[in-house]
């Protein structure tokens, strides 16, 4: 199965460094742990893997307990080497760089416990570019900037050491220090896996900030689906054995599993998983007939339509005050604030569908009002609009892994 | 008793006990001599052999077989068999200092070897994979990351040889060495029990400064990053030093 993956927009101009990055790619790669072939026939870590990544993307490489996920990364830079098949960078077989060198150029993170408990936050974050020789002056101001980037105040967190930090914290150091040197790839085994849910998700959505800006290549490993899906470019499926099971977009993964096994990894809410990744502000909305206080009542019942067949009342500056039946707008009246249904639940357009279909069903609601940054309503999302994003879909993904020009299917 | 103590005091504070040849000064400096020479090819061969064992994991079963033997060994032991060795390289200085350096640095070895390798051994393997795939070529991560990390083990190994070398150093007595040992000897021979117990005591309070001075390299060389992670982050936070 290919995969519609483009590398991501050159000329991308990070604030963090120059913005090369290269492809990976793993050509028929297997690993056999006991290489003396002593037991015919124990299944690999590694089972011919074949993987493009694209310059610029995330790949997540997701898969159950002990399927060769670390095994995969551990190979791109060296730390195990193949039984068999090839990892290239950029089209150039990595068994012909030096393995030094190598490694200096690709950021690797793992759960919070490779801290170097000795040095201080500050060291930690400077110890390629130590390395790699820089000179100190150099060294500290590039983990100041690296610091302020992943959101850490250098003033106050410079002169720490690990063990004076959070979970979370840690976390950002580890990713500071993978930046550290600027390499074009970055390797991420678990990294968000030893912190609590509320800090993982805060770690996942500033991650996908620094990569919108950054545009490294990353593998990420994660045994987390929903991890996966959020953060993939790319997901790579990866089942028991080290056999590639499925790579693709996580919505062509989540909408046609390439086998059984897929499905139940990625699990039975799958649906719902594709809605999460859509947000409302990608769905063209609908515009609801909107009335000002003390409008004549008679000229905004004819703007009602049948899909919204509700006048969203707005004030002056078109914040959303409340809904009014338009059969209750009756004889030649003005709309007045009292009386209104209030407009709930509120969406913005960063809203996931998933979130907003949960706010809906909560509220008991057929549709969400709908509001920019500034709170003026926008337009409307029904639940019939979230159905007709699904059918689209289907359609989309049938006419192939470009999606282009196949109507909706009803 | 109490005459008994009055009695050394009096030894230890006689003027003529702080001066010439064999005066407590001349002694212990014999003393402190020995050991810390001893102290030192023990430092050269072992710490080098116990980095590169825990390093690579290799030879560690023969390297700590070969301790356990010269654990089991007394020192006394050691002096006696070098002799005809020594005697035979330098008939001069074969009976006195040679034996008892030979057991000292031999006494020493043991336990930095031990713990320099189980030291550098215990380090947490993924920060050693961690140094690795950053770009650490192995010597570095033997510098950077297992050494640091192991520091207050192979201190603590250090430590420990170099109070056992001063409290067995009185043993050079026996062969001719001087020592502080030598006022055991002689308060023995002379029946001088003054002067024996206060050999007693000024071999145990050499042994004891040793102590406390390792302990405080000891505390000196160790990252204060590592105290943190064994105290634990809050007990530093409320009593910052
Ligand atoms: N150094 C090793 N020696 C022997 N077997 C190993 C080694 N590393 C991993 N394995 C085996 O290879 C398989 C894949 O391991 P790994 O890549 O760590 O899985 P994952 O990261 O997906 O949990 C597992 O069955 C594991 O036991
Ligand atoms: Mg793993």
């Amino acid at each position: 199965m290919t995969s519609a993956i483009a590398p991501a927009p050159s000329g991308a101009t990070p604030e963090g460094g120059s913005g090369r990055a290269a492809t990976v790619e793993f050509v028929h790669v297997t690993k056999h742990f006991d290489s003396g072939a002593r037991w015919s026939g124990t299944p690999g870590a590694l089972n011919d893997l074949s993987l493009k990544v694209p310059a610029g993307r995330i790949c997540v490489i997701v898969g159950p307990s002990g399927c060769g996920k670390t095994t995969s990364l551990k190979m791109v830079n060296r730390l195990i080497e193949p039984t068999s098949g090839q990892v290239l960078l950029d089209g150039v077989d990595i068994e012909s760089r030096d393995v030094i060198d190598l490694r200096r150029s690709i950021g690797y993170v793992i759960q919070q416990t490779g801290l170097f408990p000795h040095q201080t936050v500050i060291e930690n974050v400077a110890a390629v570019p130590r390395l790699l020789g820089w000179p100190a002056a150099k060294r500290s101001a590039r983990s100041e900037e690296l610091l302020a980037l992943v959101g850490l105040d250098p003033a106050a967190y410079g002169t720490r050491y690990p063990a004076q930090l959070s979970g979370g914290e840690r976390q950002r150091v580890g990713v500071a220090r993978a930046l550290a040197a600027d390499p074009p790839i970055m390797l991420m085994d678990e990294p968000f896996g030893a912190v609590d849910p509320l800090v993982r998700e805060r770690l996942q959505q500033e991650f996908l900030r620094l990569q919108r800006d950054l545009a490294k290549t990353i593998l990420f490993v994660t045994h987390d689906v929903d991890e996966a899906i959020r953060l993939g470019d790319q997901v790579a499926v990866l089942e028991r054995g080290g056999r590639l099971a499925q790579v693709g977009t996580p919505e062509e993964v989540l909408a046609n599993p390439a086998s059984d096994f897929v499905a139940r990894f990625v699990g039975a809410d799958r649906g719902l998983k594709r809605l999460s990744l859509v947000r409302v502000g990608q769905l063209r909305l609908r515009e609801p007939a909107t009335a000002r206080v003390g409008e004549p009542a008679t000229s905004v019942r004819d703007k009602v339509t049948g899909a919204f067949p509700y006048v969203l009342v707005v004030d002056d500056d078109g914040r959303p005050i409340g809904c009014a039946d338009p059969d209750q707008l009756t004889g030649d009246g003005s709309v007045t604030a009292s009386g209104l249904v209030p407009a709930s639940p509120v969406l913005t357009p960063d809203t996931t569908l998933r979130d907003a279909l949960s706010m809906l069903l909560t509220a008991q609601a057929l549709a969400g009002v709908v509001v920019d940054a500034a709170g003026r309503a926008t337009g409307v999302l029904t639940i019939d609009e979230i159905g007709d994003w699904f059918r689209m879909e289907a359609g989309r993904l049938r006419a192939g892994p470009s999606g282009t020009g196949m109507p909706a299917v009803g | 008793m109490m005459e008994g103590l009055i009695d050394i005091a009096s030894w230890l504070l006689h003027p003529a006990h702080w001066s010439g040849p064999d005066g407590i000064p001349a002694r212990a400096w014999e003393h402190l001599a020995l050991s810390s020479v001893a102290l030192l090819l023990a430092l050269l061969v072992a710490v080098p052999l116990g980095l590169l064992i825990g390093h690579t994991r290799r030879g560690d079963l023969l390297a700590i077989n070969l301790a356990n033997l010269a654990r089991a060994v007394p020192s006394y032991a050691v002096m006696v068999m070098a002799l005809p060795l020594t005697l035979s390289l330098d008939p001069r200085n074969g009976l006195t200092i040679y034996p008892i350096a030979i057991a000292m640095v031999l006494l020493a070895i043991v336990p930095i070897l031990v713990n320099a390798y189980t030291g550098v051994r215990d380090v947490d393997r993924e920060l050693v994979e961690a140094a690795r795939a950053m770009g650490c070529t192995e010597s570095q991560v033997l510098r950077q990351v297992e050494l640091p990390l192991a520091i207050p083990v192979i201190v603590g190994g250090i430590r420990t040889a170099a109070v056992q070398v001063v409290a067995t150093a009185a043993l050079g007595a026996i062969l001719g060495y001087g020592g502080l040992g030598r006022h055991l000897i002689d308060g023995i021979a002379r029946r001088e029990y003054d002067r024996l117990w206060a050999g007693v005591i000024l071999i145990a309070g050499l042994a004891i400064l040793t102590e406390v001075l390792f302990a405080d390299v000891q505390r000196r060389l160790t990252s204060p990053g590592l105290r943190i992670a064994r105290t634990g982050a809050a007990a530093e936070a409320s009593e910052p030093r």
